[in-house]
């Protein structure tokens, strides 16, 4: 999987696609800010200021400070962190697990296929935000479920377009003359069949990362994920709500943050897409 | 198409039959007593011991799963942990609300995407595809919670054109019929209750709809493009038929079905995006209440959530089918 993005990332086609560009140079530095944070950070994340509670905006504190006089811009820097964390993890989850499950789907067929593909159509109907809900109730709060519970949410998506990819794999040229020099099933698959169907695999995960990072931060913000006092971008909306008409800028630096994240995702995997996969422009 | 009506209608027990099977696994999977699960857990020995026996759960599996589904059937859907009051009863009280606020929402979507994504579908490289590339690009990475409090702050704050949060104003004196507030005041003739409710719904219903509206542009737009390019539309231009009618009767036309499909397909992220813009406007519906009841592990409340949402996905899909084959003549039901 790290080859084919490379490969992706290698080829002129991408670098000449001004949104996979745009949306690179965001990554970049969100990714950047996520290790540097420590560092770039004036403050640190924790450290109450009790007399400078609510402070607007100014030149020792650009982003202002929140309900306890802590360092807005040091706390969104550190939330860069888990929000990267729990996108591409989700992602890689529901890639991961998804995966396998179509796999089966595809290549078993039969009772198994029906069930599997029955299963994940009525999954994908139903709004992922209350699927996600319904599973953190089960898991039990927490950053680490809600990042599970939405990785789980959305895996019918990754279920159906693996089927898919390996059935259509299934019937090319080189598979079937694989099969009939008689490759082993599990080299088949790993080594013939996989690679047709990673490519709309990796851009569908790139694409959906955005939308992890948005659902887990709406979790926070409902208090089912992440918890105060985590520098945590939706945990501190939720805590900037209460405040929201005296101190609009403690919960918008937050938010500026989770857009433009978000979006830098979904702009890296259109520019992906094109690369990888073209036919499936829309 | 009355036989496919029928069997999708015949179907949609079944699916909630299979669906009232996760939810009796789902309420196995908690960990705990069943019966303390539904009880809450400050229900005593006692209460929970005489639950166990009235609702068999001494019983083997198949049976208390019968049980359970002729409970369901009755209508008997529990009560809820927080507040003790009939589950059924709560969520009926609720529902016109989030009704109300979806639909809205889904009304603003089409409206403003439909237009703005066919003039972009007509002319690449407009101010309307500039458009449509933004609003397809902003809406889906917006935090709902995040831009409905920014905007309640603003216009509710700020600026002080409308009210930031609610449904109707304290003390209003709006009779209850549907529900549906708008509808409501329609009805019994209140003029100023319909105003206040159209005011305190615009916010939550525009903020509701940046996810539908981009992707609706976005598909109008691509299913246009891709229909203007072929053949008959050539023809169409050919023989001379003002471009008004070309766009209406030859692009627009074929582009209806993906359309309607995609809009059919929202309706589930408008519920789940509700759960957040609900509870940002403190707005009386269902999703105002899910985050609460799944921290206090409210079992039977959160159970009868996920039955209605289910059924009124199931009947939207169906309606969404039925809409896609009276505009496409080319799909068939056997």
């Amino acid at each position: 999987m790290p080859s084919d993005l490379g490969l992706a990332l290698r080829r002129p086609r991408f670098w000449r696609s001004r949104r996979g560009v745009i949306g690179f140079a965001i990554i970049l530095c969100v990714f950047l800010v996520a290790i540097g944070a420590d560092v770039l950070a004036p403050d640190t994340p924790y450290t109450p200021h009790l007399l400078e509670r609510r402070h607007g905006p100014s030149l020792r504190h650009p982003f202002g400070q929140d309900e306890l006089g802590r360092d807005n811009l040091s706390r969104v820097l550190h939330g860069a962190r888990r929000s990267l964390l729990v996108g591409v993890g989700a992602a890689a989850l529901a890639l991961i697990a998804g995966g396998i499950l179509g796999t089966a789907a595809g290549i078993a067929g039969g009772w198994l296929d029906s069930l599997i593909t029955g299963l994940a159509d009525m999954a994908l109907a139903f709004p992922t935000l209350l699927l996600a809900l319904t599973l953190v109730m089960l898991l039990g709060r927490g950053l680490t479920s809600a990042t599970v519970a939405v990785a789980f949410a959305a895996m019918p998506v990754f279920v159906r377009l693996t089927r898919i990819g390996v059935i259509r794999a299934r019937q090319q040229e080189h598979v079937l003359a694989a099969r009939a020099v008689g490759v082993p099933a599990g080299r088949l698959i790993l080594r013939h069949i996989l690679p047709e169907v990673l490519p709309p695999l990796i851009v569908q995960a790139m694409l959906w990362i955005g939308t992890a990072i948005l659902e887990v931060a709406g979790l926070s913000f409902l208090g089912l994920a992440a918890q105060p006092p985590a520098p945590d971008w939706g945990a501190m909306i939720a805590q900037g709500r209460g405040a929201v008409f005296a101190a609009p800028h403690i919960l918008f630096f937050p938010g500026l943050a989770i857009m433009v994240t978000v979006l830098g995702f979904n702009l890296l995997g259109d520019g992906l897409r094109d690369v990888l996969d073209p036919r499936t422009e829309l | 198409m009355i036989h496919y009506f029928l069997r999708r209608l015949a179907l949609l027990p079944l699916t909630l039959l299979v669906l009232s099977l996760a939810t009796f696994v789902l309420l196995r999977l908690v960990p705990g007593d069943p019966a303390q699960v539904m009880l809450g857990e400050h229900a005593t020995a006692a209460q929970v011991a005489q639950f166990r026996a009235s609702h068999g759960l001494d019983q083997p599996l198949p049976i208390q799963y019968a049980r359970y589904l002729a409970d369901l059937a009755r209508g008997e859907w529990g009560r809820a942990i927080v507040t003790g009051r009939p589950v059924l009863a709560e969520i009926g009280q609720r529902l016109p609300a989030t009704v109300e606020l979806a639909a809205a929402a889904m009304l603003i979507a089409c409206a403003v995407g439909i237009p703005v994504g066919a003039l972009a579908g007509r002319r690449r490289h407009s101010w309307a595809d500039r458009l449509t590339s933004a609003i397809s690009l902003v809406g889906v990475a917006l935090p709902l919670f995040w831009i409905g409090l920014l905007l309640s702050y603003i216009f509710g704050y700020a600026l002080g054109w409308l009210p930031p949060s609610g449904r109707l104003a304290v003390g209003s004196d709006l009779a209850w019929r549907t529900g549906l507030h708008l509808v409501d005041a329609i009805m019994t003739g209140n003029p100023a209750a319909f105003s206040d409710a159209l005011r305190r719904l615009a916010l939550p219903a525009l903020v509701l709809s940046s996810v539908p509206l981009a992707v609706i542009t976005r598909m109008t737009r691509a299913t246009l493009l891709e229909t203007l390019a072929q053949d008959h539309v050539r023809t169409a231009r050919a023989k001379g038929l003002p471009e008004r009618a070309v766009l209406l009767r030859h692009g627009l036309r074929n582009a209806a079905p993906a359309v309607a499909t995609v809009i059919g397909l929202q309706w589930g992220s408008l519920l789940s995006g509700a759960i957040l813009v609900e509870t940002v406007f403190a707005w009386p519906g269902v999703g105002q209440i899910v985050a609460e009841r799944v921290l206090g592990r409210d079992y039977p409340a959160v159970q009868g959530i996920v039955l209605v949402t289910a059924g009124m996905i199931m009947v939207v899909n169906l309606a969404t089918d039925l809409v896609c084959a009276a505009l496409d003549p080319r799909i068939h039901y056997a």
